[in-house]
């Protein structure tokens, strides 16, 4: 499910160039949605519809806010995710989580067959992944997905080619939220339950993911970093599970995940900076010597 | 064809650092017309070029081009009819795309872009054809991707991308300023190559005095937001580097008294 997440905030901080906050919110939103639809006996498909839908409007207003209001990317997220606080506890009908008791899920019928919940929820989610990236990778290629990249890669080249970068933002902000709502959906009918605090971090969360498969299984072309993005988040969670077993406390998970991503953002920039550290080191000695031999 | 009519645009109006960057400013291209802009820094050079791009909307005129008056018309709307290639060779191009998305996208200048696929296998030809132009060897290399090319290679590909689709007129700011002097050579005659070709009515920024001299058929020469000085045909191609020098300083001069 956190892939999902992922992959939404790879178009929108990779693709687009934007870090949106406003996943913070909508994938509760897409979560809130899902339980209450589930809740009244609907169709745990069309329950997913919806969230993806709500996640979008969730998008489609950051995008509005940044670029009709000109409102700097960051605060635009911001404002959006403190929104949805209030419009999130609205959707659950004014209560802070609801929790799904015998409604039918989308792991239901993988239940009835006999599967473990574990296995139901690696496969729901698995084939979920796959089928995101297969329709991000098309839709990055397409003229419309191909006008998007080149906003976030130029917006200077873009407007001279003709692209109305405020309608590619807008879109490529709505799609990225739609994403996170759909992992919302996903997530709900997994754990049971949507609770207005489940999107504290996830904006970090999927950072971490983000950056540790980019750098683990690298971004040479669209396909291996959707790839490597979905990845990325197995093996955060992987090393979440390795932390907690070695007896961190639960409560600080933010903290440690917060040091990952500033390390893992580092990096380029650390790099660097240590190969003209050693440069400086060898022209130091270099000098010595030569003042040594005069 | 291009027609200015007395446009002015001033910035931070009101403030200590007001500008006046075009003052009145009237100018009529006619088709095929290949006038070269020179003047000093802040004589509104780029500006004028900006404004006929839709970057700025002027604070009084009309910008009319082929009989359409695009003044108020957005940057990105009256793209399809302009090709542009800017100063620093990193804008003009999608670094992170390869060389034939980014000519993809330029093919689709000015049309709505769908769902469609971005890149056609059967443009491919057409990107290899127009490559093969620039003598650059670039023609074999479509997905390489536009960050690991040279600076006068981005230079050159922008080029192509402004004019791939033929544009109603070109504006060139300074866009061989950056590169070293047998690229800049090399851009250069490349253009004049296109435009001669495409009959493509062009408007070209540069500081370079005998550039000037040998390129286009007008030059302009811009002092504080104004045309202080025009030449054409004959009298341009007669002009000596020495004398648009001399009339640089006098214009300098008679601004100064």
């Amino acid at each position: 499910m956190w892939a999902i997440v992922t992959m939404g905030i790879y178009l929108s901080y990779r693709v687009l160039d934007v870090a949106d906050l406003s996943v913070e919110g909508s994938i509760v939103t897409g979560a809130a949605v899902a339980a209450v639809l589930l809740v009244d006996g609907a169709n745990p498909y069309l329950a997913l519809a919806a969230a993806t839908l709500a996640g979008a409007v969730a998008g489609l207003v950051t995008g509005i806010l940044h670029t009709k209001l000109k409102i700097p990317a960051l605060l635009a997220g911001i404002l959006t995710m403190i929104a949805l606080y209030s419009v999130n506890i609205r959707i659950m009908g004014g209560t802070s989580n609801v929790s799904l008791l015998r409604t039918d899920t989308l792991l239901t019928p993988l239940l009835d067959a006999g599967m473990s919940k574990n296995n139901a929820a690696i496969l729901a989610g698995g084939v979920a992944v796959i089928a995101v990236i297969a329709v991000i990778c098309w839709f990055l290629q397409t003229e419309f997905g191909c006008a998007l990249r080149a906003t976030g890669n130029n917006p200077f080249m873009s407007k001279a080619q003709g692209i109305n970068i405020d309608t590619a933002r807008i879109a490529g902000l709505a799609l990225s939220n739609a994403l996170v709502g759909l992992a919302g959906g996903l997530l709900v009918q997994y754990q049971g339950f949507a609770d207005v605090q489940m999107g504290v971090g996830a904006i970090v969360i999927g950072l971490a993911s983000l950056i540790i498969g980019e750098v683990i299984f690298g971004r040479s072309s669209l396909l291996r970093s959707m790839i490597a993005v979905a990845l990325g988040a197995i093996v955060y969670r992987v090393i979440i599970a390795m932390v907690l077993e070695a007896g961190m406390a639960a409560t600080d998970l933010k903290l440690f995940t917060a040091v990952t991503v500033a390390v893992a953002l580092y990096l380029p920039t650390g790099r660097k900076q240590l190969a003209q550290l050693r440069r400086r080191i060898v022209a130091k000695r270099a000098n010595a010597a030569g003042e040594g031999d005069a | 064809m291009l027609a200015l009519s007395r446009v002015n645009k001033t910035f931070n109006a009101g403030t200590v650092n007001e500008q006046h960057a075009l003052r009145d400013l009237s100018l009529l291209l006619e088709d095929g017309d290949f006038v070269v802009v020179v003047g000093g820094n802040g004589s509104g050079k780029s500006t004028l070029l900006n404004t006929i791009a839709g970057v700025y909307t002027p604070d009084s005129g009309q910008v009319v081009l082929d009989g359409r008056d695009v003044t108020w018309i957005a940057e990105h709307a009256r793209a399809r009819s302009i090709g542009r290639v800017f100063q620093d060779p990193m804008r003009g191009t999608a670094t992170d795309m390869t060389i034939e998305e980014n000519l993809a996208l330029a093919l689709r200048r000015g049309t709505r872009r769908t769902l469609a696929a971005g890149t056609k296998r059967s443009e491919r030809a057409t990107f290899r054809e127009a490559l093969a132009r620039l003598d650059l060897g670039l023609e074999d290399r479509l997905t390489t991707k536009v960050g690991l090319l040279s600076g006068g290679q981005r230079q050159a590909l922008t080029l192509l991308m402004a004019t791939l689709v033929k544009p109603q007129i070109l504006l060139l700011d300074e866009h061989t300023a950056a590169l070293d002097p047998k690229t800049a050579k090399k851009v250069l005659d490349l253009s004049a190559a296109l435009i001669e070709e495409d009959y493509l009515t062009t408007l070209m920024v540069t500081h370079n005095m005998s550039d000037a001299i040998r390129f286009g058929n007008r030059l302009v020469m811009m002092q504080e937001g104004r045309i202080v000085f025009e030449a054409s045909g004959t009298v341009k191609s007669a002009l000596t580097v020495g004398e648009l020098v001399d009339k640089f300083i006098s214009v300098g001069s008679e601004v100064l008294v």
